[in-house]
Parts: C-alpha cells; sequence; structure tokens
C-alpha cells in the first residue's frame, strides 16, 4: 500500500533528508545574517558618517570603502563563493558544510547590507540630527540615539531584503558542497533527474521567502510611527 | 549677552567665496526678546546658527556671556550647546520616540540617568507647554502648534539661558502662531529667558520682540526698538516688511494721496499719548481741518500705539504741529502743502 505523499513523490524515501536540508539551510541563513547584520551595520553606518556634506565627512576614506563595496558586490556569488575558498580555510577550519558557506555568505552580503543601511540613514531629516547637534549631542550619540531609531523601519527593511538574498546565495553554496536544500536540489534535482525533490525544494524555498517577508513587513509596520 | 564681534560668513562654491553674511557687529541683551527678519536667503538661518556655532563664522568672534564660542573645544562646545534651547520651522522630532521622551532627550544627552527626575522634570515641562495630556503620544499624532509646544518643552529641557527660535511659527497657522508667540512671550517673561528669533514676518516682531535687525542680502541694514523701527522704518527693506504688516498702507507711501488736498502728515502715538484727545483739541484750538486718510491703534509688544495718515489744512497747519509734538506725538510729513507740491 502506498501512501498519497509517496505517489505524489515517488522519488522521495527518505523525508527526513529534506527535513535536515531545511534546518541546514535555516542554521546557515540565521549564523550569515546575523554575522552579516554586526559587519554591515557599522559598515554601513560609516559609509553614511563619512559621505559628502554629512557629520564625519571624509572624502577618501569613503571612497575607499566605497570601492571595496562595489567590488565585493559585483562578483556573482558563486565565484567569490571559490575565490574565498582559501580564506574560509583560514577563517573556519574548512571549505565545506555550514560553517565552510558562512565566510562567502556574509562577505557577499554584509557590503549589500551595508549600502541599504546608508540608504536608510540617509531618509532621517537632516533637521532632526540638526537639531541634535543643537542639543549638545556627540557624533556617537546622534548615531545611537537618532539615526538608528529613526531609521529602523527602514533598516528591518533592509535586514529583510538581504536575509531573501541570502536564501538565494545559500542555495548556489549547496551547489558547491555546503549543504541544504540548494545541495538537495542540485544533486537529486538537477543531477539525477529526480524532479519531484526539485518541485519539493522550491516549494520550500518560496515558503522561506514568503514567511520572511511577512515577517519583515510586520515588524516594520509595527515599528513605524510616522 | 551675546555679543557678535566681526564676524562674518561666507560659503565656498566652486572654488569661489560667496559671502552669506558681511562683516557686522551685533549686541544681544540678556533677558531680551531680539529679532531678526529677512527674505529667505538674507543670511538669517546663518546668523541665528552662528550663535550656537552650527555654523561657524568665517571670521570673527562669538562671545556668550564673554565665553568666544569659536575657540571651545567639541566637548566644551557640546557642553555649552546644552545652555542654549533650540525650536525649528518643522519641529524636528524623533518621529520614533514619545512626546516624553522627546522632552527627556536633552536631559539624557546630558548626562542625567535618574529616570524619576527626568520624569519629574518631563511632566514639569509639559504642563508649562499645555501638553500634560499627549505625553504618551507620538509626533505624528499632534497637530503642528501641538509640535512645536513639544519643541519648546524640549528646548527649555536643560534650564538653557537662551532660546534660539529658526522660523518657528513659519510653518504655523495665524491663530497657532499667536499661540506659540503667546508662549514664547510668557517663557521669556517668567523664565527671564533671552529669546532671539528669525522670521520672515513683521507681524511676529510686533508681538513678541523688544529689539530687531533687518537683514538685507547679508547686511545688517537697521536695527534698534521695535517701536521706532516699525514706526519709523528707514530702509527700504524695513519698509516693505512694515507695509506687509499694515495692509491698508501697502498700497504705496505717497501715490494715492497725491490728489488729495492739504498737506499729507503721517501721526504716530506711543504708549500714554495714544489715549489722549490731542488731535481734536489741537483741531479747535487752532482752527486747522483734518481728514484722516489710513490709521490703526494696535500694539507692540505691551507699548500701544496709534499711527494715523491725514491731509491737513487752514492758516495755522504749523501752529498745530508744534501743539502736537508738544503733546508727545511724532510726524512726518509724507507730502508737503500743495503749494511746495508745485
Amino acid at each position: 500500500m502506498s501512501s498519497p505523499l509517496q505517489t505524489l513523490f515517488p522519488n522521495i524515501d527518505d523525508w527526513s533528508e529534506i527535513g535536515q536540508a531545511c534546518i541546514d539551510t535555516l542554521l546557515m541563513l540565521g549564523g550569515s545574517l546575523l554575522l552579516t547584520v554586526v559587519i554591515g551595520l557599522p559598515l554601513g553606518v560609516l559609509l553614511y558618517l563619512t559621505g559628502k556634506g554629512q557629520l564625519r565627512a571624509m572624502p577618501k576614506l569613503y571612497a575607499v570603502l566605497s570601492l571595496l563595496v562595489n567590488v565585493l558586490r559585483s562578483i556573482p556569488f558563486i565565484i567569490l563563493m571559490i575565490v574565498l575558498m582559501p580564506l574560509t580555510y583560514v577563517l573556519v577550519g574548512t571549505k565545506l558544510g555550514i560553517r565552510g558557506a558562512i565566510p562567502p555568505l556574509v562577505i557577499g552580503a554584509a557590503p549589500f547590507f551595508a549600502r541599504l543601511v546608508e540608504t536608510a540613514l540617509r531618509e532621517v531629516q537632516r533637521g532632526v540630527i540638526e537639531a541634535s547637534q543643537a542639543m549638545g549631542a556627540s557624533t556617537w550619540q546622534i548615531v545611537r540615539h537618532v539615526l538608528l531609531p529613526e531609521a529602523k523601519s527602514g533598516l528591518i527593511a533592509g535586514i529583510t531584503v538581504t536575509a531573501i538574498a541570502l536564501v538565494g546565495y545559500t542555495a548556489m553554496g549547496g551547489a558547491i558542497g555546503a549543504g541544504g536544500l540548494g545541495d538537495l536540489a542540485y544533486r537529486y534535482g538537477y543531477l539525477s533527474y529526480k524532479s519531484d525533490y526539485m518541485l519539493v525544494t522550491v516549494v520550500l524555498l518560496i515558503v522561506l521567502v514568503q514567511l520572511l517577508q511577512m515577517l519583515g513587513d510586520r515588524i516594520v509596520a509595527r515599528y513605524s510611527n510616522r | 549677552m551675546i555679543r557678535f564681534q566681526a564676524v562674518h560668513k561666507s560659503y565656498r562654491v566652486d572654488g569661489k567665496d560667496i559671502p552669506a553674511l558681511h562683516p557686522f557687529d551685533l549686541d544681544i541683551t540678556n533677558g531680551e526678546v531680539f529679532g531678526i527678519i529677512g527674505h529667505s536667503g538674507a543670511g538669517k538661518s546663518t546668523l541665528i546658527r552662528l550663535i550656537n556655532l552650527l555654523e561657524r563664522p568665517t571670521g570673527g568672534r562669538v562671545l556668550i556671556d564673554d565665553t568666544d564660542m569659536t575657540v571651545l573645544s567639541d566637548a566644551q562646545l557640546r557642553q555649552q550647546r546644552q545652555r542654549i534651547g533650540m525650536i525649528f520651522q518643522h519641529f524636528n522630532l524623533l518621529s520614533s520616540q514619545t512626546v516624553a521622551q522627546n522632552v527627556a532627550f536633552p536631559l539624557r544627552l546630558a548626562g542625567k540617568h535618574d529616570a524619576a527626575a527626568i520624569r519629574r522634570r518631563v511632566d514639569e515641562l509639559l504642563a508649562r507647554v499645555g501638553l500634560s495630556a499627549h505625553a504618551e503620544k507620538y509626533p505624528s499624532q499632534l497637530s503642528g502648534g501641538q509640535k512645536q509646544r513639544v519643541g519648546i518643552a524640549r528646548a527649555l529641557a536643560n534650564h538653557p539661558s537662551i532660546l534660539l527660535c529658526d522660523e518657528a511659527t513659519s510653518a504655523l497657522d495665524p491663530q497657532t502662531t499667536a499661540s506659540v508667540l503667546d508662549l514664547l512671550a510668557e517663557i521669556n517673561r517668567e523664565l527671564k529667558l533671552t529669546i532671539v528669533l528669525i522670521t520672515h514676518e513683521m507681524d511676529v516682531v510686533r508681538r513678541v520682540c523688544d529689539r530687531v535687525a533687518v537683514l538685507d542680502a547679508g547686511r545688517i541694514v537697521e536695527s534698534g526698538a521695535v517701536a521706532d523701527v516699525f514706526l519709523h522704518p528707514q530702509h527700504a527693506t524695513t519698509r516693505r516688511f512694515v507695509n506687509e504688516a499694515l495692509p491698508e498702507e501697502a498700497a504705496g507711501e505717497q501715490a494715492p494721496f497725491s490728489h488729495v488736498p492739504g498737506r499729507i502728515l503721517r501721526l504716530s502715538f506711543r504708549g500714554e499719548t495714544t489715549w489722549t484727545p490731542a488731535l481734536g483739541r489741537v483741531a479747535r484750538e487752532t482752527g486747522v481741518d483734518f481728514n484722516i486718510l489710513a490709521g490703526r491703534i494696535d500694539r507692540i509688544k505691551d507699548l500701544p500705539y496709534g499711527q494715523l495718515t491725514l491731509a491737513m489744512q487752514g492758516e495755522r497747519v504749523d501752529d498745530a504741529l508744534d501743539c502736537l509734538r508738544k503733546a508727545g506725538i511724532e510726524i512726518e510729513e509724507v507730502i508737503a502743502s500743495p503749494e511746495k507740491r508745485a
């Protein structure tokens, strides 16, 4: 007797493998998103502050940071991952698996997120910053108490967009040994022509992206007081 | 005392220095309400920002109670700024914070962390500006006038000795403007705080200021007590501002009355003379006839004043004018007698 699942997906005999792939993807996503924010947020703040006409305008530093960000953003992720393999090995001791995936994911996504942070901060009204300066706020106090809280919804929207981009990157990473849903789709769906694997993977990725977007929108709505 | 000594400011645009304010000296006395009036682009925003050094002067010194603001270190400057409140045309409140948090913000910046003390001070400030019921609202839930009141409460938080008002009523409707100006006047009276305000409306100056400086294309073209400047404007720019505040005379200085027979005179009454029946008495005694062409009676801050434009005819007009001058009335000849005109 065959269950409806077996009828629909004849090639999938071990669902726990799909479950594990989901967990792996979520781990890669969570770990890399956290580090992306930890690195990208200060980088974005620095880009904003050193930009032309801003609080700590430093044209040379800005040009260097900006170039670095652009360079990292212009390399397709799959190539970046291969290029970074020696560095990855030095950083985490392996080129494979979840751990091996995280350095390239972070290096790929942090500059992207930093740009989003810079853009979100630029949306903060100049007048509010000027008012804070008039009250005697230091640059750090302005960043901490004015810029980041005032740009909160833009920043959360940026984290959402970055998380979704990272879902895509993790799937690509899967193809070169990182594991997760991308790995599953590649090995079974592509190399072994098991299209039911491909279908399940795609559906799961769509669901994941939808959930991330909904969660992000909900937090933005919660924090917007405009 | 806020003292500008040979202060000037220019901006570097495309390799050229564009002057925003030509060198000037100006003293603003403690406890007064000082107005700076000018059209947009005249340099008034720059001038007010020189006081708390949001704009750094290109040359000269800005002294506040004998402290030269231009030589302070960053930390010292931040310290000084906490003693200078500022409110803005567009309020510039933190949209992500409640009214109470906005008012508490300068206290936290100044390193106060005692939550109960902050709460007490915030309650006190909100009561002063009449917003106690709105403490937990967000700025987006308030009207323009209420937002400016939050701005005022926030500016007063650290017991400043100076309050800078950057076009504080320009985004408000006339009624709200009046209530915000009343609040500023009350604060000035009760807290003995120096207020410097910039505006492009003479009416704002007339309602609250003690003294005024008129700014035109980066130069102070006229300054003095509001009553003097308002009743006897010297510079063309000043006259335009005054005329805007006096719509019935806005049509022009001379043109509409040139066909009226007699000598065209402008009489200014100040203070108590506004309420004396001098004109009727003098006319009876000297037998002159007069015809009122334009006029108004109003107040400049707390000073009642009247200004009448009239045509006067008769044998003894000069005698009549002498009597009026003796009664304390200021007289200007707008158009001389018909004989002199010809």
